[in-house]
């Protein structure tokens, strides 16, 4: 047939008639099929293992947005559909809470620590944290608002109570600091790149292959901070009991190994 | 009918953004917030690595420019290739691959120690990713402009005996003048809204290398009237760019004198 009768075959009527189901096909499809889950940046290596595990074990696909908590709670408000909210402190989970993001209460599902890191060069001879309040050095931080970023400050507030560093430790320390990331693994990079002379990160970012790049300082457990991560299900979720699936899968026995063999502290384990 | 429908659907995709942020903002908080140390030292540090790196991206490009414009040579198009491979990489790999040749540990990083010089979380650092970037954007007019120059000219002057520097300076330059600002101008306007290559080489810190873009970036994640204020701000910043082009009726900007017919 010539393309003008083609196009007298197929009138305008005819298109919808094709085009409407097929439109509403797709989304419903695919909603059953997956779940949307927004999780701190640090979990990124942990969650891809449980949502393999998730998957095999019968649940549905798992599409993850990794990023800096905070972004992810500004992003919590443009978008729709997100199942799952994994917060690496309470600031940011409270924030979701007080938007009214949340179908119910939030959960702590696993616990981290900070450390200090260098490249495994240390081109600043940073051996101890006395060290990193010398002048002259390249610190790198995750921002304020960041939760790797808050918990950093925390620690050197904390460390500046003890004899031993001195009040004006933090405001040495911060003198330092060359740049502000808006996640941890991006402190992370920068510091495997040998660019920053330290970084502070959690231990549970120090993977198998980073460990091999940089040299590790441990802070003391009586200043650290107990990261406190929170999950919740959202109002959003279009399919709240796979929502709720995925969240008591991380909070079961074989999620609780799998973050702790990812360098977390698992809370107690059902 | 279907220009119409195409055009509507354009206009709206340019234009509902641009009303987007002009609606989230309350227009005196945005006066307010501009006198906020975090806007302020992002305003100057834009204007300034900007304005360095429209001069040093002239100077850098003008040569260049001149060569492919008017000479061939064996590796010609390598050149061309190379001057516009930062327009078309992205921007964060740019910013990698800046790190790998500039950064501590770089090519030429170690070099640049002996030196005392450091590029990354520096502002020098920041002028130059964004001269890395800014560069095709410059050098793709201005060479279009001296190939614009009508051979006769040159011709004419160098019968009266001018010198080749002199036929550059004073006939070359001043009858491709329209392109050269145009160029300069399109490389003033990259380098303020670069952020990608900024971010992974120079790192972002405020006052030092925290430009506009990456306030905004950074912005958005806590304090969405702040990402407001910026935006508001580069977006008035690029409308008077554009319209002050336009009047001064010069190369890519000139009022078009377009083929206008009457409908068949």
């Amino acid at each position: 047939m010539g393309h003008q009768a083609w196009a007298r075959a197929i009138s305008r009527r005819n298109w919808f008639a094709i085009l409407v189901p097929l439109a509403f096909a797709s989304p419903l499809g695919a909603q059953s099929s997956s779940i949307t889950v927004f999780a701190a940046a640090s979990l990124t290596a942990a969650f891809t293992e449980i949502a393999t595990r998730f998957e095999t074990a019968g649940g549905p696909n798992v599409i993850f947005n990794f990023a800096g908590s905070q972004q992810l709670v500004a992003q919590l408000d443009q978008a729709a559909k997100v199942e799952v909210f994994a917060s690496a402190d309470q600031r940011w989970m409270d924030h979701a809470r007080d938007a009214g993001r949340l179908a119910g209460p939030s959960t702590v599902f696993v616990r981290n620590r900070l450390v200090v890191i260098t490249p495994r060069a240390n081109p600043g001879g940073i051996n101890r944290l006395e060290d990193l309040a010398r002048p002259g050095k390249k610190l790198v931080l995750a921002a304020a608002m960041v939760p790797a970023g808050q918990y950093s400050r925390q620690v050197l507030t904390r460390l500046g109570r003890r004899p031993d560093f001195g009040a004006n430790y933090p405001a040495r320390v911060l003198a330092n600091l060359v740049s502000e990331e808006d996640n941890v693994k991006a402190v992370v990079a920068k510091v495997q790149l040998g660019e920053a002379d330290a970084g502070i990160v959690y231990r549970s970012d120090i993977t198998p292959s980073i460990a091999r790049e940089v040299s590790i300082i441990d802070l003391p457990d009586s200043a650290n901070v107990i990261a406190q991560y929170p999950i919740a299900v959202l109002t959003t979720a279009p399919n709240p009991s796979a929502a709720r699936a995925f969240v008591d899968f991380v909070l079961s026995r074989e999620g609780q190994a799998i973050l702790a063999r990812y360098g977390f502290e698992p809370v107690s384990g059902k | 009918m279907a220009i119409a429908v195409a055009t509507i659907v354009l206009v709206l995709l340019l234009l509902l953004p641009l009303v987007g942020i002009l609606l989230r903002v309350d227009p005196a908080q945005v006066f307010q917030r501009l006198g906020e140390k975090p806007v302020l030292d992002a305003l100057w540090l834009s204007v300034k690595t900007s304005t360095i790196v429209t001069v040093v991206v002239v100077c850098l490009g003008l040569p260049a420019a001149y060569l492919l414009a008017t000479r061939e040579f064996a590796g010609k198009r390598c050149l061309e290739t190379l001057v516009d491979l930062p327009m078309i990489l992205p921007p964060t790999v740019s910013g990698f691959a800046l790190l790998m040749a500039f950064g501590r540990a770089g090519i030429a990083g170690k070099t640049l120690s002996l030196f005392g010089l450091s590029l990354p979380f520096t502002t020098l650092g920041v002028v130059v990713a964004q001269v890395f970037m800014a560069v095709p954007f410059f050098i793709g007019p201005a060479r279009a402009g001296f190939a614009s120059v009508e051979q006769r000219y040159l011709d004419a002057a160098a019968t009266l005996r001018a010198s080749p520097s002199h036929i550059f300076w004073r006939v070359m330059i001043p009858l491709s003048r329209g392109s050269l600002l145009a160029g300069a101008a399109m490389a003033w306007a990259r380098a303020l809204g670069e952020f990608g290559a900024t971010i992974t080489f120079a790192g972002n810190l405020p006052g030092r290398t925290q430009t506009m873009p990456l306030a905004v970036y950074l912005a958005m994640q806590d304090d969405l009237d702040r990402a407001a204020t910026l935006s508001i701000l580069l977006v008035t910043m690029a409308v008077i760019l554009l319209l002050g082009l336009r009047r001064t009726g010069l190369g890519l900007f000139a009022p078009r004198r377009d083929a206008t017919r009457q409908p068949a």
